[in-house]
């Protein structure tokens, strides 16, 4: 504040008495202003956020029940060790883990694509645009029961394929097939949100550029690689981090479609602690699930955070 | 300019809590457990699972209407939620101490729940409940907690001339198909080609359809969900060599192509457009099936004897009392009256389901002695055999389940029912093998 007085230009003695007052004033009654503006979210976050981590992680040592007339007890690590002994586990992890690394890539991809594509002045474009968003406002468990069929030994997907000759699996039914059923399906669910961050991305690059570019005579291939992505750098690290979180979480799909199966070849981390806390009621150990799987999300975030900071900031 | 806005603001976050307020003092006077109404009566508050099903509801709202009509001094309001959020409701009320004073309970978990202290013991009611099938009593550390109008009963659904091309023997509940026989029916039937699916065992169907509908196959072959001596381990029953040959029996039936893998969406759909030739289900196909086009066609046939005797599940919806409630004479008192053989007969007519004394069965039509439905109350009586009666039941429902469907996948049969029985037993021990705590 200071400073900035003293880089203000010579005035009347008046006015220096007065101003400093008024700044000061309606200051005060911004910051009380922007307090209650906070407040909604802060309460929010405090009650559906803070709170169940601390009591997550609370009642990550103890042998807490669902249903119990027994209060829980603390058991120090025994659900961790429980944990990293259970072959499902580690099936969950691995799951987890191949699901997050083809839908990232491939999804965030497939969007960048859709966007290019879309963000051009053409009549219809909206249409595509809202054809492409229509699956992200659907609910994803009306698209998994649709799906569902879809992917049935008689279903859609096999009738098609049946047509060129190819016999189809039960894809659901099957474990070497039910997870990629899932991937595809879910790309297909979220793709168009994504696409939707690109473009607003791309349409924050001014049309200068794109300009200067051509009259300096570059491919389209240069102008992608030197104007677009560039341009693009704060919003990829937002998508890169989105999907990937979106990408640990998987759960709604694989508990309407095959709850784990065939033979866990579906089951996911989250899955699990659902799985755990509600239909086997065992709370205390659902929730050491839902630490390691914290830990675990917020390990990678950590690593794509650093990987992709600002280098010269 | 900016006290305007901060006045907005104030009265929105006013009227914001007011309303959070308001909606919490809705949500806390109507889910106490009693109270008085207008003209004095004891306001006793029923939950009920039924929403969803409003023939069985308004055999229910019969009841209590009656009992509400034959006395002043207490009320029964009813209250239903739907079947899917029906438990959750329940442990939640019961956490903050709201239970209703009646309610209904799915059988199975009717341990569990009076172990966690939900229910209140029937007293009273012991003499009455003598007089209903044993598979509706719900008894838990030789108490009695719960009373179920109904039951239901598994059996083979089949095409008799299927069977009479086939050759096989039509078994009857005095003598139903011994294991070897069963597979002779199998083979003979697939020999014929006339169906894509010999058998269907509706695989499909999630929940407790796997521990309700396949765990007395696995009783039939000697095994069992838990040792039910001390209900402490699974060890030996569940993995032991018996289990072990009803796993791989069960995976059987799909590599010999019995059974498909998956049923498809409407298991019973395919009996009646003649793609199955066997359907494992339950009494409640006896209506539809009279009413399909090859209703001349069809024959229920008893469960399988694998070794140990001819087996099927027992336990369907009970009624028992909350053991919060503020009136247990009133509860009790409406209890007594809607076990009356006339109510057990209305609620088991409105719901298609055998009626649970020989009382109320005389009087439905169809359940008297000889009746074309009889031959269900006979496979109840002779067959049933209750799912564990151990708090543990839910845990070790979901653990079968899982361990059943990957072994229908094709998993190691040992390896796997190893690994249940690990489990289980850990689950029993972590939890004091659910000794009573009163």
């Amino acid at each position: 504040m200071t400073q900035m007085v003293e880089i203000e230009p010579p005035v009347p003695s008046a006015a220096v008495t007065r101003r400093p007052r008024s700044v000061t004033g309606s200051s005060r009654g911004q910051s009380r202003t922007a307090a209650w503006m906070i407040l909604p979210a802060g309460v929010l976050i405090l009650v559906f956020v803070l709170v169940p981590i601390a009591l997550t992680f609370g009642l990550a040592f103890t042998d807490a029940k669902l249903i119990s007339p027994t209060g829980p007890r603390f058991i120090g690590v025994e659900n961790f060790s429980r944990l990293f002994d259970d072959p499902v586990f580690w099936k969950s992890l691995r799951n987890t883990v191949i699901f997050a690394a083809v839908i990232v890539p491939v999804q965030a991809g497939l969007a960048l694509g859709l966007a290019l594509l879309v963000n051009v002045k053409m009549h219809g474009v909206t249409f595509f645009r809202t054809m492409y968003f229509l699956p992200v406002v659907t609910s994803m468990v009306v698209i998994s029961l649709l799906w569902q069929f879809m992917y049935q030994q008689d279903g859609l997907i096999n009738a098609v394929l049946a047509r060129i000759g190819i016999t189809g699996p039960d894809w659901l039914g099957n474990k070497d097939t039910a997870l990629l059923a899932i991937i595809v399906m879910s790309i297909w669910q979220a793709v168009g949100f994504h696409m939707v961050i690109w473009l607003s991305g791309l349409q924050t690059i001014p049309g200068e550029l794109y300009e200067a570019a051509d009259l300096d005579g570059v491919s389209n291939r240069q102008k992608f690689l030197y104007v677009t992505w560039p341009g693009l750098r704060q919003t990829a690290t937002f998508i890169l981090v989105t999907i990937t979180i979106a990408a640990f979480a998987l759960f709604t799909q694989v508990q309407v479609m095959t709850q784990g199966g065939p033979l866990d070849s579906t089951s996911t981390v989250v899955f699990q602690a659902f799985r755990a806390g509600y239909t086997q009621q065992q709370t205390g150990y659902a929730a050491a699930i839902a630490l390691v799987f914290f830990a675990l999300v917020l390990a990678v975030n950590l690593i794509q955070r650093y990987l992709t900071r600002e280098k010269d900031a | 300019m900016v006290s305007t806005q901060l006045k907005r603001l104030t009265a929105v976050s006013v009227a914001t809590g007011l309303a959070l307020s308001l909606a919490a003092c809705g949500k806390g006077s109507s889910t106490d457990s009693g109270g008085e109404d207008a003209s004095g009566a004891t306001v006793l508050k029923m939950w009920t699972h039924n929403a969803g099903n409003d023939a069985e509801l308004a055999a229910i709202q019969g009841v209590v209407d009656d009992y509400n009509a034959s006395q002043s001094t207490y009320k029964v309001e009813v209250q239903a939620f739907p079947q899917d959020s029906y438990n959750t409701s329940v442990t939640s009320a019961a956490s903050s101490g709201s239970l209703p004073c009646i309610l209904d309970i799915d059988g199975p978990n009717v341990p569990n729940w009076a172990w966690a202290g939900y229910l209140a013991p029937l007293n009273g009611l012991e003499d009455r409940a003598a007089d209903f099938l044993p598979s509706v009593q719900g008894v838990w550390n030789d108490e009695l907690y719960s009373l179920g109008y109904y039951d239901v009963a598994l059996a083979f659904l089949a095409r008799t001339s299927a069977l009479e091309a086939a050759g096989v023997r039509i078994p009857t509940a005095d003598d139903p198909w011994t294991k070897d026989e069963f597979a002779a029916a199998l083979e003979a039937i697939k020999a014929s080609g006339q169906f894509d699916n010999v058998l269907d065992m509706q695989t499909g169907n999630t929940g407790e359809w796997w521990p309700y509908a396949y765990s007395p196959q696995l009783q039939s072959f000697g095994g069992d969900l838990i040792d039910r001596e001390n209900y402490e381990s699974a060890d030996g029953v569940l993995n032991g060599p018996e289990a072990v040959e009803w796993a791989t029996w069960f995976r059987s039936l799909v590599t010999d192509e019995y059974m498909p893998l998956k049923s498809g969406q409407d298991p019973a759909q395919d009996f009646f457009n003649g793609k199955t030739a066997l359907l494992w289900t339950g009494s409640w196909s006896a209506a539809p099936a009279a009413e399909s086009d090859i209703a001349d066609d069809v024959t229920f046939l008893p469960p399988v004897d694998f070794g140990a005797g001819a087996k099927i599940g027992g336990g369907s919806w009970q009624w028992g009392v909350s053991a919060t409630c503020s009136d247990m004479d009133g509860a009790l008192d409406y209890m007594t009256f809607a076990m009356q053989d006339e109510y057990v007969a209305s609620i088991a007519e409105a719901t298609g389901t055998i009626p649970a004394t020989d009382g109320a069965a005389a009087m439905v039509d169809g359940y008297g002695e000889g009746g074309k439905y009889d031959i269900f109350r006979v496979f109840s009586k002779n067959f049933a055999e209750l799912r564990p009666v151990t708090p543990g039941y839910p845990f070790i429902a979901t653990t079968f389940t899982k361990a059943a469907q990957d072994i229908l996948n094709g998993a190691d049969p040992q390896a796997t029912l190893d690994q249940a029985v690990k489990d289980i037993d850990a689950n029993q021990k972590s939890n004091d093998n659910f000794a009573p705590t009163s």
